[in-house]
């Protein structure tokens, strides 16, 4: 398994993919994934316990994107760890592959629910996670929902049940880009979940040692929301927090000069 | 048909350990006693009807096989995304059992009424729907059909049949044969349309299983290429389903069901039955007209 030593590299690696897939197809919401990659990456390299060869594994541990249309992000991931090979990433948003503009459980090796309407991703977890407690299983379930999303009423209906529930085996991570406050600002969201009853965290979403020791160390007693801290865009100068880019793609000459960027 | 419908979920409890119980609030006393012997499989989840039916689905993403139970409207309007999503689109089985439909609670006036539950869920493709005619048929169609890994709404009514029929799930029986014209009755109408079918010269059709529509038994029992569709809700809902079933015949198709709009008065259902013209004499006149037309 990779370990954080390489990180840098493999996010020059796994930015440059979605560019260049989203070029080839003429989709993808790129900064929306770059928020995340981050966090995506120390997940699956040092956190979950999943085997890309057996994914369906019923030990394994979950993660539900939420925010379903960072695909292009969990795409990445995935191939990167071997879930499926890295060429299928260019055939992106064709026709007759299976990586959507939004991703596919029955479609797509890793992607545990099929997302895309915000607000459904957190309850499924929710769900999840007393599945896994009725069964006695130890697995442990996260989800990433992003900060727009978190409008939706089922966001906080869902940190209501999973408190209630004390589902211990839960973790929300809270992609706060802030991309939202243009339309309603969510003000102090660690002390919104804090005040729902959960064990709450803020951390530097981009700094891996804080996203591990964060996603590392869950309650024992409650769900546990990581506050994370992102910039949209994240490595790339031209798209961060530039909402011109959330559902642009690049042309060629364009996909040249973020390729230099990354660089 | 609520307290069978205890009955039937307690006995599925016991002797089936995937199955999970999520009541929005609603039948929880009558639950009481599953409740304490089932704690980590029966919850009062509470009055979040969407988050319910998307955590159902991760529960059944893992292999359980849930029942959510409340009213028809928030059950399936409120909720309508997730069953289509989470369910519908994912692949997933559950079970979705509503009171309260059409205007089962006439008095509690239009946020109470359900309608459009049938007309929309059939929109969403793989969802099954169920419309049984009394406790008995309920307890034969669920347990037939509870774990069969798709999405099924069950309605159950406040009203019921005086006998129940041998019921199948996803198969209509042949109640009546007769010559003159075909009557298909869904579920809690059998007895008005049989009240209404005597001395007539037609078929009877019974169903109780909307989706999967059986089309096969309606191919073979329609002598006359008239039908008259009599429905507990929307009028029209299986429109498509009659005339491709008997496709290319040239058919005459009547209906007896609900009008497109708000029921803004209050009262019971047997008055709303009364003003809507779905009494048993009602009925028999579309019938007749429908045979001498």
């Amino acid at each position: 398994m990779h370990k954080n030593e390489h990180s840098t590299e493999y996010q020059h690696t796994l930015r440059r993919l979605i560019l260049e897939s989203a070029t080839t197809s003429g989709e993808g919401h790129i900064p929306s994934a770059f928020s995340i990659l981050d966090i995506l990456w120390v997940l699956y390299d040092q956190v979950l316990n999943i085997d890309p060869k057996n994914p369906n594994d019923d030990k394994r541990d979950r993660l539900i994107v939420s925010k379903g249309h960072a695909s292009l992000g969990i795409y990445a991931v995935l191939a990167e760890k071997g879930f499926f090979k890295t060429s299928e990433l260019l055939n992106f948003a064709k026709f007759n592959n299976s990586l959507g503009g939004h991703p596919d459980r029955n479609k797509v090796p890793g992607i545990e629910a099929s997302t895309g309407s915000l607000g459904h991703g957190f309850p499924m977890a929710v769900g999840i996670a007393m599945a896994l407690k009725i069964k006695k299983n130890k697995a442990k379930v996260f989800v990433i929902i992003g900060d727009g999303e978190s409008n939706e009423g089922t966001v906080w209906e869902s940190a209501l049940l999973a408190s209630h529930h004390e589902l211990s085996n839960l973790c929300c991570i809270i992609d706060y880009n802030h991309s939202n406050d243009k339309a309603l600002k969510l003000g102090n969201l660690r002390k919104k979940f804090e005040s729902f009853g959960w064990e709450t965290r803020t951390i530097n979403g981009h700094n891996h040692k804080e996203i591990y020791t964060s996603l590392s160390t869950l309650s024992a007693t409650r769900p546990t929301a990581i506050i994370a801290e992102t910039i949209k865009g994240k490595g790339s100068k031209t798209m961060e927090n530039n909402h011109a880019w959330h559902h642009k793609t690049p042309n060629k000459e364009e996909l040249e000069s973020l390729l230099k960027e990354l660089a | 048909m609520r307290k069978q419908f205890v009955k039937t979920v307690e006995a599925v409890l016991k002797n089936d350990p995937k199955v999970v119980l999520l009541l929005g609030d609603i039948g929880v006393w009558g639950f009481n006693n599953a409740s304490k012997l089932y704690p980590d499989r029966v919850h009062n989840i509470g009055i979040l009807e969407q988050s319910t039916i998307s955590l159902s689905a991760g529960l059944a993403m893992n292999g359980l096989i849930p029942i959510v139970h409340t009213i028809a409207p928030f059950l399936v309007e409120r909720s309508y995304e997730q069953l289509k999503l989470d369910f519908g689109y994912q692949g997933l089985g559950g079970n979705f059992v509503s009171v309260g439909s059409s205007y089962d609670y006439a008095a509690l006036g239009c946020s109470h009424h359900c309608p459009a539950d049938v007309p929309i869920l059939k929109q969403i493709p793989g969802m099954e729907i169920v419309l049984p005619g009394t406790p008995e048929e309920f307890n034969d169609l669920f347990l037939e059909s509870y774990g069969n890994g798709h999405p099924t709404y069950f309605r159950l009514s406040e009203q019921k049949n005086s006998e129940s029929q041998k019921v199948k799930f996803g198969k209509a029986t042949v109640v009546q044969k007769g010559t003159k014209a075909t009557v298909i009755a869904v579920g809690i109408l059998l007895d008005r349309v049989l009240e209404a079918s005597k001395n007539l010269d037609v078929t009877v059709l019974y169903y109780t299983t909307l989706a999967p529509f059986d089309s096969a038994i309606l191919k073979k029992n329609c002598p006359s290429n008239k039908i008259l569709v009599c429905e507990p809700y929307y009028k029209g809902t299986l429109a498509t389903e009659v005339i491709d079933a008997l496709a290319p015949r040239p058919i005459k198709i009547e209906f007896a069901g609900l009008p497109h709009k708000f029921f803004t008065n209050y009262g019971t259902a047997s008055e709303h039955d009364k003003f809507l013209k779905m009494t048993t004499g009602d009925i028999k006149n579309k019938i007749k007209k429908l045979i001498n037309g």
